[in-house]
């Protein structure tokens, strides 16, 4: 009990009227930016900018407040992190939206994405209330895991499955279209975490010792195996190469954190360069990009070809240290410049000093996530924190590393900047999961006082009041 | 398991710093090579819709750009097109020539010299300004050299350049046929490229800039180069007595080459000057064989040949004085025949050497670089390339070639009260084309203003001596007059 006191000895404090001021700086970005979008692009003030502004305000205000009563002493950075990038985000496709107007395209990516972003905020503000107790989510490990590759399967039933842009990823419900694998990555994290957190003494038995690493045993490599089965499965078919990296990038690193084995990541990194190279000889698409990443400049009037990737280098590097402004650019001329590209228009308008701050602001999201990891104070908890942080990262290194041409190019969503309902109200539930969990974590301890001082002694059934 | 959550952190951290590595490696130092790939539509694009300086003679904007109200913003206009084309080049979509090609990051606003200025347009959130570009050109040295082209008879082609002899200055440069760069600065890019594409195959070959551009045995102007070798030598001035006479037979041959007129220039031993004075080929040809091509050669390089001097035109072909003659061939170069050839300006440049003292000035047509607020980034300074022959030397070869105006072959360039220095050309090519008439002059003799070098390419020039000082005298004078009365 007395141990309990001085390992406990710090306490955390609510720290909610820094986020508040955190927050009213993040929609100084996102509000200014998007006035900002206005003036560059059209010359004047955007005629909605009040109605826009209080909308965003008001979202923002319900995520803090939702924080502020149910989850308290939840980590006071991540909130305004999002909501900066969300802003951002929105005003970025509202400037393409301008241009794609005048080009007689499609122009309402960016009432889509606030629509997206409103029902991406209200889950957020579900999840909070509902879920009280992450550990809760423990139960549902085998449920999760079944949904989540229910979910994955979804884009291959006949009716519902949609492929667009050859990447068969998506469904369309009414009208909706909807990328389930979004969501599948969420509830995969829980179903690893759950699964781990019980089975982590077993796999974290050595095996062999080879040059200083206890590799695993072979009867324990069944999930793992797994795993591996269902990422080349997601590349073959779906021909996603971004996502069977994710996933299986994700269960990797949840797996290394729960055995403690460095064993696993050359198992993992084995089978990782097994199937890279299987998938470089047998599937044209990853040779093609793999092509593509070396010599951009040699397939820029090929097709398929890499002229989506030059021209966002072109645009970045016209861009410069502190780019074009918006409206002086042309992301136009890259496709898709509003989702997978959203890095590049950025890097051309807003320049090398944005792109600097948008992967600050990824590296701190990451940086709490994994902060919330190791305070956590229940093996679930830190394995689900270190999972959420560990999308994140794989996910903004993949998209951004792609679209700076440090790899190959593989679609993915860059989080809360790109167009995309499904990406952006996962992305809402996952910070909302990860406010959970710091919230658990930073909570004060439990004070273990005896009830009756007087009665107690060691036979007598102890009861401990917790808050 | 913390201690994995804080290798894991530190693979993350990994991971973002080689992304910011590389981002800042991309836009940064990898930014000039991407601007500088020609496929780069968003450089064409933001260079082709910036307000571009002005190209400026004297007062007169001769190329600047306009408000549009397409897309681009701004339309590039040239007041006088045809006659300034050869300076100024074009502004395409597809590319430029010209000043507007050698000064494109002044007239695009990109020269680092400018940064002030974009410092302050970015500041202030307004579109980036060119620069202006001052061109050393005259206006009425121009006037009177287009004007000489457009009155030369027939299918005429021909260039001509003034120099100001002291400083190098481009007074005036005009070629014909030229070309209208309005046409190809238009917006409408499928008429500019089937514009192009007619103008590179037009035989005669309107893109290029004669006066620079071309090069073509100069003849007779040339034996002022033999002459001056000749002087250099120690041995000669201008009454020395040299060998005249009907022919001379080319060494290690039984060839014999005669004068244009088939005359004996007035004996078989004549002054140097008188020799000049009839442009008399048994001279200069003795004279060359005497001297040896490597004499020969070195004077000429003095002059400026074998090498180009222009630096801020490009287009500049390199006038040729083969080192490796053999010796008949070196008695033909005396006359400005065999394999040696020119381009106008640097048979101006000769003709400026010898007005300004031997002294060679570097050529140029920029004379002040100015930002748009009309402040001077920078001027162009006279520079001397080499001193090609002595002061004394200059001296006499000065009186030969006015006496050659006075009472010779170049009598039409006579300007009334004004003593004018010139020598006349024409040269032999195949024997189905025309010869090619030159004319190289310079005024006052005694303090010279301006040198002008002419060419005429015409299919009517006849095959006499005269062909040269007819066809090109006139037009030198005009443009030396146009200099003088200013």
């Amino acid at each position: 009990m007395s141990q309990t006191g001085t390992l406990m000895g710090f306490v955390h404090r609510r720290r909610r009227g820094a986020e508040l001021f955190l927050l009213v700086l993040a929609l100084a970005v996102g509000i200014g930016a998007y006035a900002a979008v206005g003036l560059g692009v059209e010359g004047v003030v955007p005629a909605d900018l009040v109605g826009y502004g209080s909308w965003l305000t008001a979202l923002i205000v319900a995520a803090h407040i939702t924080v502020r009563i149910v989850a308290p002493y939840a980590d006071p950075v991540l909130l305004p992190l999002v909501a900066a990038l969300n802003g951002l985000g929105l005003a970025v496709i509202r400037r393409l939206d301008l241009t794609y107007e005048a080009l007689g395209q499609s122009d309402t990516f960016a009432r889509q994405q606030l629509t997206w972003m409103t029902l991406g905020v209200i889950l957020f503000i579900v999840t909070l209330v509902l879920l009280r107790d992450h550990r809760v989510l423990q139960r549902f490990t085998y449920t999760a895991g079944l949904l989540g590759i229910l979910l994955l399967i979804l884009p291959f039933l006949p009716v519902i499955g949609r492929e667009i842009n050859g990447a068969r990823i998506w469904i369309n419900v009414a009208g909706f279209s909807f990328q389930p694998g979004e969501v599948a990555k969420v509830l995969l994290v829980i179903a690893f975490a759950g699964y781990l957190v019980l089975h982590r003494d077993a796999l974290a038995l050595a095996g062999r010792r080879v040059v200083f690493i206890d590799l695993p045993r072979g009867r324990d490599l069944g999930p793992i195996l797994a795993m591996f089965g269902v990422s080349m499965m997601i590349l073959v078919l779906q021909n996603d190469l971004g996502s069977s990296l994710l996933f299986f990038g994700l269960f990797l690193t949840m797996l290394y954190v729960a055995t403690e084995r460095p064993g696993w990541l050359v198992v993992g990194g084995l089978l990782f360069g097994a199937g890279a190279l299987a998938a470089y000889t047998f599937v044209g698409n990853v040779q093609n990009r793999f092509n593509f990443w070396l010599h951009p400049m040699d397939y820029y009037d090929a097709s398929p070809g890499s002229y989506q990737l030059v021209e966002a280098l072109f645009g970045q590097g016209w861009g410069g240290l502190i780019g074009r402004g918006f409206g002086n650019g042309f992301p136009e001329r890259v496709p898709f410049a509003y989702s997978d590209f959203i890095v590049s228009t950025i890097g051309e308008e807003l320049g090398l000093t944005a792109i600097m701050a948008i992967i600050l602001c990824y590296g701190l999201i990451v940086e709490r996530a994994l902060r919330i990891a190791l305070i956590s104070r229940d093996g679930f908890g830190k394995l689900l924190a270190v999972g959420l942080g560990a999308i994140v990262a794989l996910q903004v290194f993949v998209v951004i590393g792609g679209v700076t041409g440090l790899i190959p190019l593989t679609g993915l969503t860059t989080p809360f900047l790109s167009y995309g309902g499904s990406s952006l109200v996962a992305n809402w539930v996952i910070v909302a999961l990860l406010l959970r969990v710091s919230d658990q974590a930073r909570r004060p301890a439990p004070r273990l006082d005896p009830v009756d001082e007087a009665g107690s002694d060691s036979e007598s059934t102890q009861v401990v009041k917790l808050r | 398991m913390n201690k994995p959550i804080r290798v894991v952190s530190v693979f993350c951290l990994v991971l973002f710093l080689a992304l910011l590595v590389n981002a800042s490696y991309l836009m940064y130092v990898r930014a000039d090579s991407l601007s500088d790939d020609p496929r780069n539509r968003r450089i064409i694009t933001a260079t082709f819709s910036r307000e571009r300086g002005a190209i400026l003679v004297g007062k007169e904007a001769i190329a600047r750009s306009v408000p549009s109200d397409d897309k681009y913003k701004f339309q590039r206009t040239y007041s006088q097109p045809f006659k300034y084309a050869p300076i100024t080049g074009y502004f395409s979509w597809y590319g430029q020539t010209g000043v507007e090609s050698s000064q494109n990051a002044v007239l695009a606003g990109d020269d680092s010299r400018l940064f002030v200025t974009r410092l302050v347009d970015m500041l202030s959130n307004s579109d980036p300004k060119g620069g202006n570009v001052q061109l050393t050109a005259d206006a009425a040295a121009q006037d009177a050299a287009w004007a000489g082209l457009e009155g030369l008879p027939g299918d005429a082609q021909g260039a001509v350049v003034a120099l100001e002899p002291t400083t190098g200055r481009v007074l005036a440069m005009a070629s014909t046929p030229t070309f209208d760069p309005n046409k190809l600065a238009s917006h409408d890019f499928g008429a500019v490229a089937e514009l192009s594409k007619e103008l590179n195959a037009d035989p005669r070959e309107p893109l290029i800039n004669r006066a620079i551009g071309t090069t073509l045995p100069p003849g007779s102007t040339f034996k002022l180069v033999t002459a001056a070798a000749a002087i250099e030598s120690g041995n000669y001035d201008a009454d020395s007595q040299v060998p005249g006479g009907y022919r001379f037979k080319l060494p290690q041959s039984t060839t014999t080459v005669g004068n244009y007129d088939g005359g004996n220039c007035g004996g078989r031993r004549i002054t140097l000057t008188q020799a000049l004075q009839v442009s008399c080929n048994v001279t200069f040809m003795s004279l060359a064989n005497e001297l040896g091509v490597e004499a020969m050669t070195e004077q000429a390089e003095a002059f400026g040949f074998n090498d180009t001097s222009l630096e801020d035109l490009g287009g500049q072909a390199e006038s040729l004085y083969p080192p490796d003659l053999d010796p008949p061939q070196t008695a033909l170069s005396g006359i400005g025949q065999s394999s040696v050839t020119a381009t106008p300006l640097q048979m101006a440049m000769v003709a400026a050497a010898i007005a300004n003292d031997g002294d060679v000035m570097r050529p140029y047509v920029v004379d002040e670089v100015r930002a748009a607020n009309l402040s001077v980034l920078d001027r162009t300074d006279p520079q001397t390339i080499s001193k090609a022959i002595s002061s004394t030397t200059a001296e006499e070869l000065t009186t030969m070639m006015v006496a050659t105006v006075d009472s010779g072959t170049a009598t039409p360039a006579q300007i009334p009260g004004v003593q004018v220095a010139g020598k006349t050309g024409t040269a032999q090519s195949t024997a189905d084309r025309p010869p090619y008439a030159w004319f190289v002059s310079f005024a006052p003799a005694d303090d010279p203003q301006v040198a002008v070098a002419v060419l005429v390419q015409s299919s009517d020039t006849s095959r006499s001596e005269i062909g040269g000082g007819r066809l090109g005298g006139p037009i030198a004078k005009s443009v030396m007059e146009a200099v003088i009365n200013q």
